[in-house]
């Protein structure tokens, strides 16, 4: 709602109160003020001109030449470019010394020659937006009222001497979308009163009840229609300074009937319509749901098809208006029209919203009926406009109005005790404090020992409970002056779950050993939805996306961080690596809430090291990625039921990926990324994983106890094993292990071949086997004995041989 | 006999002063001490002294033996000295060329936020909760003082999946969720951070997808006060002591009354600037009184029970606190822009 400083003066003396004082006091006590605009900002010597003569510029088709009186002892030369200047026209000149908005300089210049003295304006250039332009001077320059004084400050003359209050409204505070409102608004926080306008008049004898019929079958709809007849009016522009408040306001004035309602729309909060009453063809107005597939042209000359759910106004048979929403094209007012029919109605917010939303027609005039408008100005607000007819359209106005009334105005009664207020708000407000408020608020007040009852006014819909009371004290008693204190009552202990801390433990960690955390968006495209998913689930679509892009949740995060590698090597960034931890989403039926599982995936590209001086550099591999998950099991005690086990999925490098396994389950997957979808995405080798995080921070691990540590001496054998190329590290690590027991402590491969120098299908693997006993000194032949045993099993079951 | 002697002694000792290497110290001593040597063949010829001179020959030889044992030792000492010193000499290395580089991930920026904002309310003796992202329009909505069809829905345009279910639009479902939990009984007090969903364009300062932390208390005699205090002692530690903090009356349908909370703004002070739009004071979160009905709806006398929740945008802050332009950098995860948010703090 855009407040106009001036305007305001009308209904509340702001003497003392500046509009930047009063945007201050605003906001403090309930309603943001987003801004405040000085109109005439860095705009100066624009003065009313009259246009003496205008030829044809001798050397430019599109100049014309004029001599314009602009008050000074002689007329000046003005070139001017806007195809609408005529002799005889008053106008704004801009004259030489003067600036425009951005700081624009009128300087004295040549136009193909002919000497130019200043500049003849259009409303634009004096910086109002072009869409609240009068249609006229859309194209050219503005022009006053003949009646305009030569020489005056045409900025003034324009109400640009003024400052407009944008405030930003919330649902609650409809009652501010109109001037009254704010006025009572203003009047509350200064203390002062509120004058109401003039609405008075000299009715003629007729009877406006005589020239039409109200009849409302949509009552819960549209429980009050009003309408007022003024007869003989004049279609004409409405007076400048309705104009130009229209203007500040954002809204673009047409002739003086519409004017009118919309000027009351700003005044009172209640959208007004004007129908030409002779168009209407009828006596009748009938209000009632459209039927299904009903066709109805609007005065944007748009067929629109309605629903039962949609409200029109008809003349007894064929819509006339959408209610509350548009005006059809049937019974639009014209520069013809002569007697009008006047509407103002209480239509219902939800049925309003439902055609605005259906037909995407939002108006001031349906925003207003959405929040919900105040039913005791329906009445007064028809009065006022029909009192501004007459003054500004020399219209008649008809005695009375036509009237269906099924409308019952409650006003809500409530109460609250001083002990309640206190209590919530932590204040020690008195109850003359208290009562004073709600004087100031104008609303009705008894007060009985404790308690405060308070009967709001209707145009304060949004006080109904002893809560918005309290607000209401709150506010405007401020909320500088409540004091500042800490809750009171039985502690709580503040900490994180298990969960949250293990959580942010495998951040640390991730980072400690140089990943980058990246966030990502859980929604996704149909194709990226399903990639890598460590379950297959139906995908979760959005209703209505934005874009197919962002319809599905994902199920899976390694797609959005590949993504994220795309995006860095894009821009010189190749060797990289980044994880992430957040919710991937499994389908459970239509109408339950999917399954978030937490999931934690990272990526890794390029190079892992890289020292160049030193001369070293490597490019990051399974091991790596492998290495850092078995550091994470091994600090979360989880290293003993880790499995690492060869698998195929999808997307990736066949030969290099594995399951992970704990503690018997499938969680997750590490490996390289399949090299058609490393290319397409212009990566480097990359090596990723992605598990479920949820089943390993929830996994039990062993509680911490303190082992002794070995007095007696180890002894180390090393072997090298010859196998078949097949034949897997880990197998032969679980049978050395298992037949080394008890003494047999650690494991350690220590080397890899399978070069030229092996048999056709073989390779050699080094072990180092370590024995210990703790509670003696082990001898030679002691660990022969069990070593003999360990490379017996080893031939058994794997057929593996000493490599000679 | 004894002048051999002398002059064998004066032989060897500038012998060895003169000596360069251990090699040569090492001919030295074999040459005069070993078994072929001078000093032994003088000692053979000793057969031919007598009796008494003997002793006196025997202790004289001795005497000399030492003095160039002695003399060998010193110089051997030197000498090595030397080459350790001429060895590490040659080991010098330029010690400003650059470290061997240590692989160090960070925190994105808004988790950073987040568990910083965690960690002080943890301090105040909240619990981290949290809740589902996909939620029922019940916990979203309704049970939040929203119906259906109330205008409010408005101001939250959201993704939903079916009539009931969607993408959640604030983490204040999780508020539901847990005053449910509790079953009327208080007190609660609990933090709430995770991703939010609406639908927005993606621009510079939207985005469809944010994170949001909301808190919560519950207890038998909560003011509004005391979401003042509390609020001031967030913004002041989050932001500086220096921040001055405002409390301006707003409108959410699940608090009543309403507030938003303004910091004075770092930049200009709080005269005025392009960032707080000329008016000395930057939004930074909403807040209120938990609206009776919602108290209500969760199990909860609102006669008995009062309560205060608040609600803020981690993004947000992460632009005011680091002077971030554009939101959409969060999502981008360009490397160049998550490194900046390394250093502890």
């Amino acid at each position: 709602m855009f407040v106009s400083y001036k305007w305001l003066q009308d209904y509340i003396d702001l003497t003392g109160v500046t509009a930047t004082e009063l945007a201050e006091k605003i906001t403090k006590s309930g309603i943001e003020v987003e801004g405040v605009e000085i109109l005439n900002d860095g705009i100066k010597g624009v003065v009313v001109g009259h246009v003496l003569e205008r030829e044809q510029h001798p050397n430019a088709d599109k100049l014309s030449k004029c001599l314009v009186d602009v008050g000074e002892e002689q007329p000046v030369q003005i070139i001017c470019g806007a195809p609408n200047v005529a002799k005889g026209q008053k106008v704004a000149v801009a004259t030489v010394g003067a600036v425009l908005p951005g700081n624009f300089k009128i300087k004295r210049a040549k136009l193909r020659g002919e000497e130019s003295n200043g500049m003849i304006c259009s409303l634009t250039e004096l910086g109002m937006e072009g869409k609240v332009v009068p249609k006229e001077y859309s194209e050219g320059i503005f022009v006053f009222p003949a009646e305009a004084e030569v020489g005056v400050d045409a900025l003034a003359l324009l109400n640009r001497d003024d400052e407009v209050l944008e405030l930003s409204l919330t649902p609650n505070r409809a009652d501010c979308l109109s001037m009254l409102g704010v006025a009572y608004e203003v009047a509350a926080i200064l203390g002062r009163e509120v004058k109401l306008p003039e609405t008075d008049l000299q009715s003629s004898t007729e009877k406006a009840a005589d020239y039409v019929k109200i009849v409302v079958d949509a009552k819960e709809d549209n429980p009050l229609y009003v309408a007022k007849i003024i007869k003989n009016v004049e279609i004409a522009p409405s007076p400048l300074w309705m104009q130009t408040r229209l203007m500040s306001a954002g809204i673009r004035p047409h002739n003086n009937v519409v004017d009118i309602t919309n000027y009351i729309l700003l005044e009172y909060g209640q959208p007004l319509h004007a129908f030409d009453y002779d168009r209407l063809g009828s006596k009748e107005i009938l209000v009632r749901r459209a039927n299904d597939g009903e066709k109805f042209v609007t005065l944007d000359d748009t067929e629109r098809t309605l629903t039962s759910e949609h409200l029109v106004i008809t003349n007894g048979t064929v819509p006339v208006a959408l209610a509350g929403v548009m005006g059809g094209a049937n019974s639009e007012v014209t520069p013809d029209t002569t007697t009008v029919l006047l509407e103002s109605a209480y239509f219902i917010g939800g049925t309003v919203r439902k055609a605005s939303k259906d037909h995407g027609l939002r108006s001031e005039a349906s925003a207003r009926f959405e929040k919900g408008v105040d039913p005791n100005r329906v009445r007064v607000a028809g009065e006022r406009a029909a009192y501004l007819m007459a003054k500004y359209a020399n219209g008649e106005v008809l005695e009375g109005a036509a009237e269906a009334d099924t409308l019952s105005v409650e006003p809500a009664v409530v109460s609250i005790t001083l002990e309640k207020i206190n209590r919530v708000l932590g204040t020690d407000l008195g109850m003359k404090d208290v009562k004073e408020i709600f004087d100031r608020l104008q609303f009705t007040v008894i007060v009985e020992q404790g308690t405060i009852t308070v009967t709001a006014p209707t145009r304060r819909g949004d006080i109904k409970i002893e809560e918005d009371l309290l607000e209401e004290v709150a506010r405007l008693y401020g909320y500088d002056n409540i004091p500042k204190t800490l809750p009171i009552g039985s502690s709580t202990p503040g900490r994180l779950s298990e969960y949250q801390k293990k959580r942010r433990f495998v951040r640390q960690y991730l980072e400690g050993v140089g990943l980058y955390q990246a966030v990502t968006y859980s929604l996704t495209s149909e194709e990226k939805a399903t990639q890598f998913a460590l379950e297959k689930r139906e995908t979760i679509r959005l209703a209505m996306p934005m874009s197919e892009e962002r319809s599905i949740l994902r199920l899976s995060i390694m797609p959005q961080l590949l993504e994220v590698l795309k995006y860095n090597s894009a821009r010189q960034n190749d060797s990289l690596g980044v994880y992430e931890t957040g919710a991937v989403f499994l389908a459970n039926g239509e109408d339950l809430l999917p399954v978030e599982k937490e999931h934690l995936a990272g990526a890794i590209t390029g190079l892992w090291h890289s020292h160049s001086w030193q001369g070293e550099k490597k490019a990051v591999d399974f091991f790596v990625v492998k290495g850092i998950l078995e550091g994470m099991f091994a600090k979360l005690g989880l290293a003993e039921g880790v499995q690492y086990v060869q698998a195929k999925v999808e997307g990736m490098h066949p030969g290099r990926t594995a399951e992970i396994i704990l503690n018997g389950e499938k969680i997750g997957f590490v490996g390289q990324v399949h090299p058609s979808v490393q290319k397409e995405l212009d990566l480097k080798d990359t090596y990723v994983f992605e598990l479920s995080l949820k089943a390993v921070l929830e996994a039990d691990a062993p509680v911490l106890q303190y082992e002794a540590i070995p007095r007696f001496p180890s002894i180390t054998r090393d072997i090298a094993l010859v196998v078949n190329k097949e034949t897997v590290s880990g197998t032969l690590k679980e049978i050395i292990l298992s037949s080394g027991a008890p003494l047999l402590k650690e494991v350690q491969v220590f080397d890899l071949y399978e070069g030229d120098r092996m048999e056709e299908g073989k390779k050699s693997i080094a072990f180092s086997l370590k024995y210990v006993d703790p509670e003696r000194t082990l001898t030679d032949e002691e660990v022969t004995k069990v070593h003999d045993r360990v490379l017996e099993a080893l031939k058994e079951q794997a057929g593996a041989v000493l490599r000679g | 006999m004894q002048e051999r002697l002398k002059e064998l002694q004066e032989e060897a000792i500038q012998k060895i002063e003169q000596s360069a290497s251990l090699k040569e110290l090492n001919d030295i001593r074999v040459a005069y001490l070993g078994k072929k040597g001078p000093i032994t063949e003088v000692l053979r010829g000793m057969g031919k002294l007598s009796a008494e001179e003997r002793p006196v020959m025997g202790a004289l030889v001795n005497e000399v033996r030492e003095a160039i044992a002695v003399k060998i030792e010193a110089k051997q000492k030197a000498l090595e000295e030397a080459a350790v010193l001429e060895k590490l000499a040659s080991e010098s290395i330029d010690v400003t060329l650059p470290g061997s580089p240590v692989k160090v991930g960070n925190h994105h920026p808004l988790t950073r936020i987040i568990e910083e904002i965690e960690d002080l309310f943890i301090g105040m003796g909240y619990q981290v909760a949290e809740g589902p992202e996909v939620e029922q329009d019940y916990y979203n909505f309704e049970a939040l003082n929203l119906p259906k069809g109330h205008p409010a829905r408005d101001m939250q345009d959201s993704f939903y999946i079916t009539e009931e279910i969607l993408l959640r639009t604030h983490t204040s479902p999780v508020q539901a969720r847990t005053m449910e939990k509790h079953q009327g009984k208080g007190p609660i007090k609990i933090i709430c951070p995770g991703k939010v969903y609406r639908r927005d364009n993606d621009d510079a300062t939207h985005s469809h997808q944010f994170m949001q932390i909301e808190g919560l208390v519950v207890g038998e005699n909560i003011r509004m006060s005391d979401l003042k205090g509390t609020l001031e002692v967030f913004a002041k530690k989050m932001f500086g002591d220096d921040r001055e903090i405002r409390l301006r009356p707003s409108f959410f349908p699940f608090t009543e009354p309403s507030v938003e909370m303004d910091i004075s703004c770092k930049i200009c002070g709080g005269h005025g600037c392009s960032v707080c739009k000329k008016t000395g004071w930057i939004e930074i979160l909403g807040a209120g009184m938990v609206h009776p009905n919602v108290l209500e709806m969760a199990g909860y006398d609102s006669k008995k029970y009062t309560g205060f929740a608040f609600g803020m945008g981690p993004e947000r802050i992460a632009m005011l606190k680091y002077g971030v332009d554009d939101i959409r950098h969060f999502y981008t995860n360009d490397v160049r822009f998550l490194k900046q948010f390394s250093k502890h703090e």
